[in-house]
């Protein structure tokens, strides 16, 4: 009986301070207490979120970066092969724009029959301007055909074989082409140099050259068709002490980027070299 | 057998000289690959075919090129010369030896060009050659002359020294 007296009697008592406190919570009794205990248990909250995120920062950013490089990898790759394509399209352009010239050039010259040429290497040696063409005499390529670009004359076939074809260029220090002024009517020598340099020779000094006159060739001796182009004069040297004059010719066809030729496979040179005495 | 490697390597660097080297000028000059491979390998220890190179290069420029004939047979075939002899006695430095070849090989190579030509009638004038083509064309093999030099001597070894060892 006193145990069950003493029993209800704590419970009460406990009740009661229960009670109590949440009375005095209520009013606002316990405010900063509260403050204090929200504030400490907030602090350690906001730590332990604080080191979760960093790790899953962690964790998970690894894995970003992992498929970040792959990804990048991966484009710059593509990157890689779209710019493969681009430069394979720019050189089929520009090749379609030489070709397209090129047809142009046989069009205006209908009265001749063109064979398409791609350059395909360098004579070997400095001293000789020669280039090599993959067109041979199963193409119908014959030794001394002209060989010409949509912007002017580039050579003519010196040796032959049966898919490859060697040009001699008009730059070449042995080249002798026979050519004519435009505007004085004049008929002269064209002969290449080890530089690449061509010039006028055999000019008479009555002769008015001027600055941008156009060269043609002439046709004389039957080794080259005439009046196909073959540049402009920029310099001009008279001396009255010589003979003839001379003048520095800027080739129409720039020969350092030959890449399609067109070689004139209807014109048959004419070999003149028995009619020439011998000295 | 492995010797026959020659035969692809000739013809690779004869179609490199021709389509790519041959079109990137210093002035008017070029390197000339096949001078430079064929020196490097004549001045390989143990390398027994250098005549042999000489010649196909000679015979395969010669038939590529305008030159007449006998000039990239017979500069070719001073080369493989020049090379063996030096071989013998500055085989210590090698590099020095491979600079010599290409120096003295390349003038000696340009001038029985000059001289075939000059005969055989096209105006050339020495003073223009030598300053436009003759000295780039030496600065150029000169470049080139190491790392080919290289490039041979891992070829000359994988060739000739599994022989050896057997």
């Amino acid at each position: 009986m006193k145990n069950l007296f003493s029993r209800t009697l704590q419970i009460t008592i406990v009740f009661l301070v229960v009670a109590g406190i949440l009375a005095l919570a209520l009013g606002g009794f316990f405010g900063p207490v509260s403050n204090a205990v929200t504030r400490s248990l907030v602090g350690a909250q906001t730590w332990f979120s604080s080191r979760f995120v960093a790790l899953q920062y962690l964790l998970t950013s690894s894995r970003d970066v992992a498929a970040m490089r792959e990804q990048n990898i991966r484009l710059q790759a593509e990157v890689a092969e779209l710019q493969a394509q681009v430069i394979q399209l720019q050189q089929q352009a520009a090749e379609r724009e030489i070709l397209a010239a090129l047809v142009d050039f046989s069009r205006t010259h209908s009265e001749d029959t063109f064979l398409a040429a791609e350059v395909i290497g360098k004579d070997p040696s400095p001293f000789l301007h020669y280039v090599i063409i993959n067109r041979g005499s199963n193409d119908g390529v014959r030794k001394g055909m002209p060989v010409v670009t949509n912007q002017g004359l580039v050579g003519r076939v010196t040796a032959v074989i049966a898919d490859a074809a060697r040009v001699q260029l008009i730059t070449d220090p042995a080249s002798n082409v026979n050519v004519r002024l435009q505007n004085a009517k004049t008929e002269s020598s064209l002969v290449g140099s080890l530089t690449g340099d061509l010039t006028l020779e055999l000019v008479q000094q009555n002769v008015a050259i001027e600055r941008g006159d156009l060269v043609l060739t002439s046709g004389l001796g039957g080794g080259y068709p005439p009046d196909l182009i073959v540049g402009q004069v920029v310099n001009v040297r008279a001396r009255e002490s010589d003979l003839f004059q001379q003048a520095s010719i800027q080739p129409v066809v720039d020969f350092n980027r030959l890449q399609i030729v067109l070689v004139v496979v209807d014109f048959t040179p004419v070999d003149i070299s028995p009619l020439i005495p011998a000295p | 057998m492995r010797n026959l490697v020659a035969i692809p390597i000739i013809i690779l660097t004869v179609i490199l000289q021709s389509a790519i080297v041959s079109r990137l000028p210093l002035l008017a000059g070029s390197a000339d690959l096949s001078l430079v491979v064929l020196a490097a390998w004549a001045l390989q220890d143990g390398v027994e075919t250098a005549w042999h190179w000489a010649l196909a290069f000679g015979l395969l420029v010669g038939f590529v090129s305008a030159l007449p004939f006998f000039v990239p047979v017979a500069g070719y075939l001073f080369i493989a010369l020049l090379a063996r002899g030096l071989q013998a006695r500055v085989w210590q430095i090698p590099l020095l030896a491979m600079l010599s070849v290409c120096l003295i090989g390349t003038a000696f190579f340009h001038m029985i060009s000059l001289g075939a030509l000059k005969i055989l009638g096209a105006p050339l004038e020495i003073s223009n050659a030598l300053g436009w083509i003759t000295l780039p064309s030496m600065l150029l093999n000169s470049l080139l002359a190491i790392p080919v030099f290289t490039m041979v001597r891992d070829l000359a070894r994988w060739v000739y020294l599994p022989l050896e060892s057997e």
